[in-house]
Protein backbone atom coordinates (compact mmCIF):
# COMPACT_ATOMS: atom_id res chain seq x y z
CA UNK A 1 0.00 0.00 0.00
CA UNK A 2 1.53 3.38 -0.97
CA UNK A 3 1.84 5.76 1.62
CA UNK A 4 -1.81 7.30 2.06
CA UNK A 5 -1.07 11.19 0.89
CA UNK A 6 -4.05 13.29 1.77
CA UNK A 7 -4.59 16.04 -1.26
CA UNK A 8 -6.87 19.18 -0.76
CA UNK A 9 -9.01 22.39 -3.13
CA UNK A 10 -9.21 24.98 -0.87
CA UNK A 11 -9.49 28.47 -2.47
CA UNK A 12 -6.65 30.62 -1.34
CA UNK A 13 -9.12 33.77 -0.63
CA UNK A 14 -12.69 34.26 -0.43
CA UNK A 15 -14.76 36.84 0.51
CA UNK A 16 -16.41 37.17 3.92
CA UNK A 17 -19.28 34.98 4.09
CA UNK A 18 -19.26 33.66 0.51
CA UNK A 19 -19.88 30.06 0.20
CA UNK A 20 -16.77 28.11 -0.91
CA UNK A 21 -16.06 24.36 -2.27
CA UNK A 22 -13.69 21.95 -0.23
CA UNK A 23 -12.52 18.86 -1.93
CA UNK A 24 -10.76 16.57 -0.05
CA UNK A 25 -9.00 13.05 -1.41
CA UNK A 26 -6.89 10.52 0.23
CA UNK A 27 -5.54 7.69 -1.56
CA UNK A 28 -6.10 4.46 0.77
CA UNK A 29 -7.12 0.52 0.39
CA UNK A 30 -9.88 1.18 2.13
CA UNK A 31 -10.39 -3.04 2.68
CA UNK A 32 -13.65 -3.54 4.16
CA UNK A 33 -12.72 -6.91 5.42
CA UNK A 34 -15.30 -8.80 3.72
CA UNK A 35 -12.75 -9.51 0.83
CA UNK A 36 -10.86 -13.22 0.70
CA UNK A 37 -7.28 -13.43 -0.65
CA UNK A 38 -6.73 -16.78 -3.13
CA UNK A 39 -5.81 -19.13 -0.13
CA UNK A 40 -9.49 -17.74 1.12
CA UNK A 41 -8.84 -16.16 3.78
CA UNK A 42 -10.59 -12.58 5.04
CA UNK A 43 -8.38 -9.96 3.95
CA UNK A 44 -8.30 -7.75 7.49
CA UNK A 45 -10.17 -4.73 7.38
CA UNK A 46 -8.13 -1.67 7.31
CA UNK A 47 -9.92 1.86 6.36
CA UNK A 48 -10.24 5.88 7.37
CA UNK A 49 -12.78 5.47 9.98
CA UNK A 50 -13.05 9.22 10.46
CA UNK A 51 -12.64 12.10 8.56
CA UNK A 52 -12.80 15.96 10.25
CA UNK A 53 -11.96 19.32 9.21
CA UNK A 54 -11.48 22.15 11.84
CA UNK A 55 -11.08 25.67 11.22
CA UNK A 56 -9.95 27.78 14.03
CA UNK A 57 -10.80 25.18 16.62
CA UNK A 58 -14.24 25.37 15.25
CA UNK A 59 -15.57 21.71 13.75
CA UNK A 60 -16.57 22.34 10.33
CA UNK A 61 -17.59 19.07 8.76
CA UNK A 62 -16.96 15.91 10.67
CA UNK A 63 -17.47 12.34 9.49
CA UNK A 64 -17.70 8.86 11.01
CA UNK A 65 -16.33 6.24 7.97
CA UNK A 66 -17.29 2.70 7.72
CA UNK A 67 -16.27 0.02 5.29
CA UNK A 68 -19.19 0.48 2.36
CA UNK A 69 -16.88 3.85 1.55
CA UNK A 70 -14.77 2.82 -1.36
CA UNK A 71 -11.46 3.39 -1.55
CA UNK A 72 -9.37 6.58 -2.39
CA UNK A 73 -12.36 8.32 -0.31
CA UNK A 74 -12.92 12.15 -1.74
CA UNK A 75 -15.10 14.53 0.39
CA UNK A 76 -16.32 17.42 -0.89
CA UNK A 77 -18.50 19.59 0.92
CA UNK A 78 -18.94 23.40 1.57
CA UNK A 79 -18.21 25.91 3.99
CA UNK A 80 -18.61 29.83 4.65
CA UNK A 81 -15.44 31.14 6.70
CA UNK A 82 -16.38 34.43 8.23
CA UNK A 83 -12.84 35.63 8.22
CA UNK A 84 -8.90 34.79 7.42
CA UNK A 85 -7.77 31.59 9.21
CA UNK A 86 -6.16 27.95 8.86
CA UNK A 87 -8.48 25.06 8.14
CA UNK A 88 -7.11 21.99 9.31
CA UNK A 89 -8.03 18.66 7.84
CA UNK A 90 -7.72 15.03 9.73
CA UNK A 91 -7.81 11.30 8.33
CA UNK A 92 -7.81 8.33 11.18
CA UNK A 93 -6.36 4.88 10.07
CA UNK A 94 -7.89 2.15 12.00
CA UNK A 95 -4.40 1.04 13.22
CA UNK A 96 -4.15 4.40 14.39
CA UNK A 97 -2.30 6.46 11.88
CA UNK A 98 -2.91 10.06 11.87
CA UNK A 99 -3.08 12.05 8.33
CA UNK A 100 -3.42 15.75 8.95
CA UNK A 101 -3.27 18.58 6.03
CA UNK A 102 -3.09 22.52 6.90
CA UNK A 103 -3.97 25.08 4.65
CA UNK A 104 -4.64 28.89 5.63
CA UNK A 105 -7.40 31.21 3.71
CA UNK A 106 -7.73 35.01 3.15
CA UNK A 107 -10.67 35.98 4.04
CA UNK A 108 -11.44 39.34 2.59
CA UNK B 1 -39.50 8.35 -17.26
CA UNK B 2 -42.19 8.57 -19.27
CA UNK B 3 -40.38 8.82 -22.72
CA UNK B 4 -38.02 5.68 -20.93
CA UNK B 5 -41.11 3.94 -20.27
CA UNK B 6 -42.48 3.87 -23.96
CA UNK B 7 -38.84 2.52 -25.11
CA UNK B 8 -38.80 -0.08 -22.79
CA UNK B 9 -42.59 -0.99 -24.17
CA UNK B 10 -41.32 0.00 -27.88
CA UNK B 11 -38.34 -2.32 -27.32
CA UNK B 12 -40.38 -4.92 -25.92
CA UNK B 13 -42.52 -5.23 -28.79
CA UNK B 14 -39.55 -5.04 -30.88
CA UNK B 15 -38.01 -7.70 -29.29
CA UNK B 16 -41.47 -10.10 -29.79
CA UNK B 17 -41.67 -9.08 -33.48
CA UNK B 18 -38.06 -9.72 -34.09
CA UNK B 19 -37.46 -6.24 -34.93
CA UNK B 20 -33.66 -4.56 -34.36
CA UNK B 21 -34.47 -1.09 -32.58
CA UNK B 22 -31.62 1.82 -32.78
CA UNK B 23 -32.18 3.74 -29.06
CA UNK B 24 -31.63 7.40 -29.95
CA UNK B 25 -30.30 7.66 -26.58
CA UNK B 26 -27.56 5.85 -26.93
CA UNK B 27 -25.39 8.08 -29.20
CA UNK B 28 -22.01 9.62 -28.35
CA UNK B 29 -22.46 12.51 -26.59
CA UNK B 30 -22.10 15.97 -27.78
CA UNK B 31 -19.60 17.33 -25.34
CA UNK B 32 -15.64 19.02 -24.94
CA UNK B 33 -13.28 17.55 -23.13
CA UNK B 34 -11.04 20.40 -21.19
CA UNK B 35 -8.41 19.51 -18.43
CA UNK B 36 -6.70 22.32 -16.89
CA UNK B 37 -7.43 24.45 -19.55
CA UNK B 38 -6.19 22.24 -22.52
CA UNK B 39 -9.02 20.88 -25.14
CA UNK B 40 -8.54 17.62 -25.95
CA UNK B 41 -9.00 15.82 -29.60
CA UNK B 42 -12.21 13.22 -28.64
CA UNK B 43 -13.55 13.43 -32.51
CA UNK B 44 -11.56 13.47 -35.56
CA UNK B 45 -11.31 12.56 -39.20
CA UNK B 46 -10.33 8.72 -39.57
CA UNK B 47 -6.96 7.99 -40.76
CA UNK B 48 -6.76 6.99 -44.59
CA UNK B 49 -7.67 3.57 -45.20
CA UNK B 50 -10.19 3.29 -41.94
CA UNK B 51 -13.41 1.83 -42.02
CA UNK B 52 -15.06 4.86 -40.20
CA UNK B 53 -15.07 8.53 -41.10
CA UNK B 54 -15.01 9.42 -37.97
CA UNK B 55 -12.92 8.39 -35.10
CA UNK B 56 -14.79 8.84 -31.28
CA UNK B 57 -12.60 8.76 -27.78
CA UNK B 58 -14.52 6.32 -25.76
CA UNK B 59 -15.14 9.25 -23.40
CA UNK B 60 -18.51 10.00 -25.48
CA UNK B 61 -19.79 6.94 -24.40
CA UNK B 62 -20.17 7.24 -21.03
CA UNK B 63 -22.46 9.10 -19.28
CA UNK B 64 -22.19 12.87 -17.61
CA UNK B 65 -20.76 12.05 -14.08
CA UNK B 66 -17.95 10.00 -15.67
CA UNK B 67 -17.05 12.29 -18.44
CA UNK B 68 -17.00 15.00 -15.41
CA UNK B 69 -14.46 12.83 -13.42
CA UNK B 70 -12.00 12.41 -16.13
CA UNK B 71 -12.25 16.33 -16.54
CA UNK B 72 -10.71 17.22 -13.08
CA UNK B 73 -7.67 16.74 -12.97
CA UNK B 74 -8.02 16.67 -8.59
CA UNK B 75 -11.11 14.22 -8.83
CA UNK B 76 -9.94 11.92 -12.02
CA UNK B 77 -9.11 8.55 -9.37
CA UNK B 78 -6.34 7.54 -12.06
CA UNK B 79 -3.95 11.07 -11.02
CA UNK B 80 -3.48 8.99 -8.04
CA UNK B 81 -1.47 6.16 -9.83
CA UNK B 82 -0.21 9.38 -12.06
CA UNK B 83 1.26 10.15 -8.85
CA UNK B 84 2.60 6.91 -7.78
CA UNK B 85 4.08 6.64 -10.85
CA UNK B 86 6.03 9.87 -10.05
CA UNK B 87 7.19 8.44 -6.81
CA UNK B 88 8.42 5.05 -8.71
CA UNK B 89 9.84 7.57 -11.07
CA UNK B 90 12.52 8.96 -9.06
CA UNK B 91 12.58 5.81 -6.55
CA UNK B 92 16.39 3.76 -7.06
CA UNK B 93 16.03 0.17 -8.07
CA UNK B 94 18.37 -2.17 -9.43
CA UNK B 95 21.72 -3.35 -9.07
CA UNK B 96 23.24 -0.55 -10.39
CA UNK B 97 21.94 2.25 -8.19
CA UNK B 98 19.72 4.12 -10.50
CA UNK B 99 16.48 5.23 -11.24
CA UNK B 100 14.31 6.53 -14.05
CA UNK B 101 15.38 10.01 -13.37
CA UNK B 102 19.27 9.02 -13.56
CA UNK B 103 19.08 8.84 -17.10
CA UNK B 104 15.98 10.60 -18.10
CA UNK B 105 15.30 13.79 -15.56
CA UNK B 106 12.10 15.13 -15.79
CA UNK B 107 9.70 13.10 -17.44
CA UNK B 108 7.41 15.95 -18.36
CA UNK B 109 10.47 16.62 -20.49
CA UNK B 110 12.03 13.42 -21.57
CA UNK B 111 8.35 11.95 -22.11
CA UNK B 112 6.79 14.47 -23.41
CA UNK B 113 4.58 12.85 -26.30
CA UNK B 114 6.28 9.21 -26.50
CA UNK B 115 3.29 7.77 -25.05
CA UNK B 116 1.18 9.02 -28.23
CA UNK B 117 3.73 7.16 -30.59
CA UNK B 118 3.74 3.84 -28.94
CA UNK B 119 3.73 0.56 -29.97
CA UNK B 120 7.27 1.49 -31.80
CA UNK B 121 8.99 -1.15 -33.69
CA UNK B 122 12.22 -2.56 -31.51
CA UNK B 123 15.09 -3.49 -34.09
CA UNK B 124 16.55 -5.43 -31.05
CA UNK B 125 13.57 -7.45 -30.06
CA UNK B 126 12.31 -7.48 -33.38
CA UNK B 127 9.01 -6.76 -32.68
CA UNK B 128 6.95 -3.64 -31.88
CA UNK B 129 7.25 -2.89 -28.22
CA UNK B 130 4.89 -0.98 -26.11
CA UNK B 131 5.15 1.46 -22.83
CA UNK B 132 5.51 -1.35 -20.53
CA UNK B 133 8.17 -3.12 -22.26
CA UNK B 134 9.55 -0.67 -22.80
CA UNK B 135 9.87 -0.41 -19.13
CA UNK B 136 11.11 -3.70 -18.26
CA UNK B 137 13.71 -3.77 -21.19
CA UNK B 138 15.07 -0.50 -19.26
CA UNK B 139 14.67 -1.82 -15.53
CA UNK B 140 16.75 -5.60 -16.87
CA UNK B 141 19.15 -3.74 -19.35
CA UNK B 142 19.85 -0.38 -17.65
CA UNK B 143 19.23 -1.02 -14.22
CA UNK B 144 19.59 -3.96 -13.40
CA UNK B 145 16.26 -4.20 -11.99
CA UNK B 146 13.82 -7.10 -12.26
CA UNK B 147 11.04 -7.00 -15.13
CA UNK B 148 7.64 -6.22 -13.48
CA UNK B 149 5.24 -8.97 -13.80
CA UNK B 150 2.34 -8.35 -16.15
CA UNK B 151 -0.01 -6.03 -14.25
CA UNK B 152 2.08 -5.20 -11.32
CA UNK B 153 0.57 -2.07 -9.29
CA UNK B 154 4.11 -0.61 -9.90
CA UNK B 155 4.36 -1.44 -13.65
CA UNK B 156 0.55 -0.03 -14.28
CA UNK B 157 1.46 3.21 -11.84
CA UNK B 158 5.02 3.97 -13.95
CA UNK B 159 3.15 3.20 -17.57
CA UNK B 160 -0.05 5.65 -16.77
CA UNK B 161 2.94 8.54 -15.26
CA UNK B 162 4.75 8.03 -18.62
CA UNK B 163 1.72 8.10 -21.18
CA UNK B 164 -0.03 11.04 -18.80
CA UNK B 165 3.13 12.64 -19.87
CA UNK B 166 1.44 12.53 -23.44
CA UNK B 167 -2.02 14.16 -22.08
CA UNK B 168 -3.41 15.80 -25.26
CA UNK B 169 -0.93 14.52 -27.98
CA UNK B 170 -3.11 13.28 -30.88
CA UNK B 171 -2.22 9.19 -31.38
CA UNK B 172 0.31 8.45 -34.07
CA UNK B 173 1.89 5.51 -34.95
CA UNK B 174 5.21 5.40 -37.36
CA UNK B 175 4.08 2.26 -39.40
CA UNK B 176 6.73 2.59 -42.00
CA UNK B 177 9.73 1.13 -39.40
CA UNK B 178 10.79 -2.28 -39.31
CA UNK B 179 8.08 -4.89 -39.71
CA UNK B 180 5.09 -2.69 -38.21
CA UNK B 181 2.80 -3.31 -41.49
CA UNK B 182 3.00 -7.01 -41.36
CA UNK B 183 2.31 -6.76 -37.65
CA UNK B 184 -0.07 -3.85 -38.19
CA UNK B 185 -2.15 -6.48 -40.82
CA UNK B 186 -1.83 -9.46 -38.11
CA UNK B 187 -3.75 -7.24 -36.04
CA UNK B 188 -6.25 -6.13 -38.40
CA UNK B 189 -6.95 -10.28 -39.29
CA UNK B 190 -7.62 -10.43 -35.64
CA UNK B 191 -9.54 -7.59 -35.25
CA UNK B 192 -12.33 -8.97 -37.86
CA UNK B 193 -11.86 -13.42 -37.10
CA UNK B 194 -14.56 -14.44 -34.88
CA UNK B 195 -13.59 -16.06 -32.07
CA UNK B 196 -15.20 -17.93 -28.85
CA UNK B 197 -18.18 -19.91 -27.70
CA UNK B 198 -20.04 -16.43 -28.41
CA UNK B 199 -18.57 -16.33 -31.96
CA UNK B 200 -17.70 -12.30 -31.58
CA UNK B 201 -14.66 -10.59 -33.33
CA UNK B 202 -14.05 -7.15 -31.98
CA UNK B 203 -15.54 -5.68 -35.07
CA UNK B 204 -18.96 -7.24 -33.77
CA UNK B 205 -19.70 -4.84 -31.13
CA UNK B 206 -16.77 -2.23 -31.70
CA UNK B 207 -17.20 -1.88 -35.60
CA UNK B 208 -20.90 -2.52 -36.48
CA UNK B 209 -22.58 -1.72 -32.96
CA UNK B 210 -20.60 0.78 -31.60
CA UNK B 211 -23.38 3.38 -30.07
CA UNK B 212 -25.75 0.88 -29.13
CA UNK B 213 -25.89 -1.26 -25.53
CA UNK B 214 -24.78 -4.14 -24.92
CA UNK B 215 -26.84 -5.33 -21.54
CA UNK B 216 -26.28 -1.65 -19.90
CA UNK B 217 -23.00 -1.06 -21.44
CA UNK B 218 -22.65 1.48 -24.15
CA UNK B 219 -20.47 0.76 -26.67
CA UNK B 220 -17.70 2.95 -27.93
CA UNK B 221 -15.75 2.11 -30.89
CA UNK B 222 -12.87 0.47 -28.42
CA UNK B 223 -10.20 3.31 -29.23
CA UNK B 224 -7.34 2.51 -26.56
CA UNK B 225 -5.87 6.42 -26.50
CA UNK B 226 -7.13 6.59 -22.84
CA UNK B 227 -4.86 3.46 -21.32
CA UNK B 228 -4.38 2.90 -18.84
CA UNK B 229 -7.84 3.46 -17.49
CA UNK B 230 -9.51 3.99 -14.70
CA UNK B 231 -12.07 1.51 -14.39
CA UNK B 232 -15.25 2.56 -12.12
CA UNK B 233 -15.90 -1.17 -12.09
CA UNK B 234 -12.66 -2.44 -10.84
CA UNK B 235 -11.86 1.13 -8.85
CA UNK B 236 -8.06 0.59 -10.11
CA UNK B 237 -5.82 1.50 -13.07
CA UNK B 238 -6.72 -1.33 -16.35
CA UNK B 239 -3.99 -1.67 -18.38
CA UNK B 240 -4.33 -2.14 -21.98
CA UNK B 241 -3.46 -6.14 -22.71
CA UNK B 242 -5.55 -6.65 -19.61
CA UNK B 243 -8.74 -5.09 -21.34
CA UNK B 244 -7.85 -7.20 -24.19
CA UNK B 245 -7.72 -10.32 -22.37
CA UNK B 246 -11.38 -9.53 -20.48
CA UNK B 247 -12.90 -8.84 -23.79
CA UNK B 248 -11.83 -12.00 -25.06
CA UNK B 249 -12.44 -13.67 -22.53
CA UNK B 250 -16.16 -12.52 -22.37
CA UNK B 251 -16.52 -14.18 -25.65
CA UNK B 252 -15.83 -17.51 -23.97
CA UNK B 253 -12.68 -17.88 -26.08
CA UNK B 254 -8.98 -18.87 -24.54
CA UNK B 255 -7.57 -15.53 -24.00
CA UNK B 256 -3.72 -14.59 -25.46
CA UNK B 257 -1.13 -14.42 -22.81
CA UNK B 258 0.08 -10.61 -22.11
CA UNK B 259 2.46 -9.43 -24.58
CA UNK B 260 2.24 -11.97 -26.56
CA UNK B 261 2.37 -12.30 -30.73
CA UNK B 262 -1.17 -11.50 -31.15
CA UNK B 263 -1.77 -9.16 -28.41
CA UNK B 264 1.35 -6.80 -29.45
CA UNK B 265 -0.05 -7.03 -33.10
CA UNK B 266 -3.68 -6.38 -32.02
CA UNK B 267 -2.33 -3.34 -30.05
CA UNK B 268 -0.45 -1.45 -33.42
CA UNK B 269 -3.35 -2.37 -35.03
CA UNK B 270 -6.00 -0.96 -32.42
CA UNK B 271 -4.37 1.43 -31.25
CA UNK B 272 -4.00 2.55 -35.23
CA UNK B 273 -7.67 3.24 -35.26
CA UNK B 274 -7.54 5.63 -33.03
CA UNK B 275 -4.68 7.99 -34.63
CA UNK B 276 -5.69 11.21 -34.24
CA UNK B 277 -7.65 11.21 -30.70
CA UNK B 278 -5.61 12.71 -28.06
CA UNK B 279 -3.74 10.79 -25.62
CA UNK B 280 -6.06 10.99 -22.41
CA UNK B 281 -4.09 8.86 -19.40
CA UNK B 282 -5.46 7.83 -16.90
CA UNK B 283 -8.83 7.80 -18.72
CA UNK B 284 -11.85 7.11 -16.73
CA UNK B 285 -14.62 4.59 -18.03
CA UNK B 286 -17.62 2.65 -16.62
Amino acid sequence: MATPRPRLKLPKTAKAGEVITIKTLINHPMESGQRKDKQGNKIPRKIINKFTCEFEGQTVFASDISPAISSNPYFEFNAKPMKSGTFKFTWVDDDGSKYTLEQAIEVK
Amino acid sequence: MLKKAMIATLSAAAALSGVALLQAQAEPANDELVIDGRKLITETKAPEGHPFDVVRSGWLYRTKETRDLERDSFENPGMLYVERGKEIWNKVDGSAGKSCASCHQDAAKSMKDIGAHYPKWSAADKRPINIELQINKCRAEKMGAKPYKFDAADQKALTTYIKNQSLGTPVKLDLTQGDMMKWWHRGKDEYYVRTGQLNLSCASCHELNNGKHIRADHLSQGNVNGFPTYRLKQAHMISLHNRFRGCIRDTRAEYPKAFSDELMALEVYVTWRGSGLSVETPAVRQ
